[in-house]
């Protein structure tokens, strides 16, 4: 029996919640996340679940961590000024090595900015964000299927790892609607829950905090949430290639952009341009292996971004600065052209044939 | 012979790491004794802040939670949320709760969240070395208002236990103190009924607790008694300031 439902993005990432198995949700509203709380505000109790609008976002993040230490799925959605007052809390979460699930329906900044598409909060995401040396496991959905199936698996990953899991989306896909398979979800790994706090019942009394004033103390914990990061970085790099194979030239982009770049890709191809795509998926982890392959074997990239150019520089590293990269961007909450992606490719590379 | 004067099962055998004369101990061995008298601490999750208070994690027998710095009743909605048959509570000193955790000291009490907040009102911010709390009075020096409070400057102290008196979802809130041995026994009735309360499943319950700081302070432990019980006392309303219907009948 097909499960096949049309959705609008922001509900389809409630839904799948649900789904996961997810029991708590805390979070404040703000365009152009607000469906999401919604959608769980409507679905969520029937499902035996609770949704709690807390007081602002600083309060939902620690409301989160409080649920996540109890060994509950729990989870949180906001747009990117809500996301910075999320910070300090996510950086806890980090420390204390919670599986939490969050959602950045990134709109533009700085500032209180606007609502449209863009992919500002790169740096945010993947750099850290709050204080520390921490890192995020960083999905980034380009279609519905998608932020269906990656917010399923964010649960499965934030416990795997004890890490949180951010799904980094855009007003765009939130608010798209698209068709969608509500597939079962696979049964969940079982994982170590020996770590959570629920009253001390027959057992020794557990502690979850990440205060040391020990510095040895300090160190070893770095190192153990190093060893994690790398482990990550080995285990879970994701990307998806597009007419990569034979490429001469690549894009790279991801996300809405990533959408975008598979019809300009389509474009080049019917022109005679062996172009392809590269469309990261983990952004934290960023997919480098996807790239050893084409070292020595392409010509150039055009990084495809909604920003001044934060990706392009993980590119850059993945690629060793090899080939030439140039950045292709809109801000603001615009969105580029097939034509516009296309016509900046051929004038870098100097490929056009046609116009002579 | 039968022992008449123990450690309560509510506290580990870790040593207290606080100043000679700090009442922080007495209050947390009223709250470890409430909680074998209630055997609950099996049940029991403790949340604590960031502070000389938050020391307090590894003095309670019962399973702990650490807090960002006034993050605690954000985090202990989250735990009773996730588990709403167990008892959560916060030990949470001035600065804390009252001023950069305000929001959710204001919003746990609306909600009438059913947890158990003790709060510590020292008047100084202990663990940092003695700034200014919201809670300094007016003409006190701390190292952030060297030449005393000014209430043109600061403004005046925040009570905030008689401004979550006044909040709808709260069922209990009691302003205690430690100073005497009098005074002592009724913080622990009032610490007692504020875990009742949550037992019940009534709403919030608030104990504020007035505390010495000699080391901040600058005075002797005994002095710093005196000096609570002669400035602290007649600025803080004191006593039950709110104790619903429901709870009356516990
Ligand atoms: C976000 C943040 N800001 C500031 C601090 C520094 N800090 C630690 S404890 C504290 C005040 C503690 O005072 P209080 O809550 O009254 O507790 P006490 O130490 O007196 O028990 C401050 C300002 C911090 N840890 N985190
Ligand atoms: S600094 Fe003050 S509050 Fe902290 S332990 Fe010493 S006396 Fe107590």
């Amino acid at each position: 029996m097909s499960n096949r439902v049309l959705m609008k993005g922001n509900e389809i990432i409630g839904e799948a919640a649900i789904r996961a198995g997810c029991k708590l949700f805390f979070g404040y509203p703000i365009t152009p996340s607000t469906e999401i709380i919604e959608y769980l505000a409507k679905n969520l109790p029937k499902a035996g679940g609770t949704v709690l609008q807390a007081e602002d976002e600083i309060g939902a993040i620690n409301m989160c961590y409080g649920a996540a230490c109890t060994g509950t799925r729990v989870m949180t959605a906001s747009s990117s000024p809500g996301i910075s007052l999320k910070q300090e809390g996510i950086s806890y979460c980090a420390a204390a090595e919670l599986p939490v699930v969050l959602v950045n329906v990134n709109r533009t900044g700085p500032g209180l900015g606007g609502l449209g598409p863009t992919q500002s909060d790169y740096f945010q995401s993947t750099k850290g964000g709050g204080h520390g040396d921490y890192r995020l496991i960083v999905l980034a959905p380009s279609k519905a299927q998608e932020l269906y199936d990656f917010t399923l698996e964010a649960f499965d990953l934030a416990e795997k790892y004890r890490n949180p899991v951010l799904i980094l989306t855009d007003g765009f896909l939130g608010q798209m609607m698209e068709p969608v398979e509500l597939k079962e979800k696979p049964t969940s790994p079982e994982v170590d829950k020996s770590w959570v706090v629920d009253g001390a019942r027959g057992r020794e009394k557990r502690i979850i905090a990440s205060y040391s004033l020990t510095n040895e103390i300090g160190e070893a914990n770095n190192l153990r949430w190093e060893a994690k990061f790398n482990g990550i970085k080995e285990k879970e790099q994701r990307w998806e290639e597009f007419y990569a194979d034979d490429a001469e030239y690549l894009l790279v982009s991801y996300g809405t952009t990533g959408r975008i770049s598979k019809s300009v890709v389509l474009n080049a191809r019917k022109k005679g341009i062996k172009l392809g795509l590269i469309r990261p998926i983990t952004l934290w982890p960023f997919p480098e292996k996807a790239f050893i392959p084409y070292k020595n074997k392409i010509k150039g990239i055009v990084t495809v971004e909604l920003n001044t150019g934060q990706m392009i520089e993980d590119v850059k590293l993945a690629m060793d600065c090899c080939v030439p990269i140039y950045l292709y961007r809109r801000q603001g909450g615009m969105l580029p052209t097939e034509t516009e992606i296309l016509e900046f490719l051929e004038k870098q590379f100097k490929l056009s044939t046609e116009e002579v | 012979m039968q022992k008449v004067f123990g450690r309560p099962k509510g506290l580990t055998e870790v040593a207290f790491s606080f100043c000679p004369g700090c009442t922080h101990g007495i209050i947390m061995r009223l709250v470890g004794e409430v909680l074998e008298e209630l055997e609950i601490i099996e049940d029991t999750i403790g949340v604590s802040p960031v502070g000389c208070a938050g020391f307090c994690q590894d003095f309670f027998s019962c399973d702990f939670v650490g807090a960002a710095h006034g993050r605690a009743q954000a985090v202990g909605t989250g735990i009773k949320r996730a588990l709403p048959d167990r008892i959560v509570f916060t030990y949470q000193g001035d600065g804390d709760i009252a001023a950069i955790g305000t929001q959710h000291a204001i919003h746990t009490a609306a909600r009438g969240e059913k947890i158990t907040s003790i709060m510590v009102n020292n008047a100084i911010y202990g663990m940092t070395g003695g700034q200014m709390a919201p809670t300094t009075l007016e003409g006190m020096k701390t190292s952030t208002s060297p030449y005393g409070r000014d209430l043109v400057i600061n403004g005046y102290p925040l009570d905030l236990p008689k401004t979550i008196a006044t909040l709808d979802g709260v069922k209990y809130v009691a302003s205690v103190s430690v100073d005497s041995p009098k005074n002592i026994l009724q913080a622990k009735k009032a610490i007692k009924k504020a875990f009742q309360v949550q037992q019940a499943g009534l709403g919030f319950a608030l104990v504020s607790v007035l505390s010495t700081c000699p080391t901040n302070w600058g005075l002797s432990p005994v002095d710093s008694l005196k000096w609570l019980r002669e400035n602290m006392m007649p600025v803080y309303e004191m006593g039950e300031l709110k104790v619903a219907e429901e709870v009356k009948n516990l």
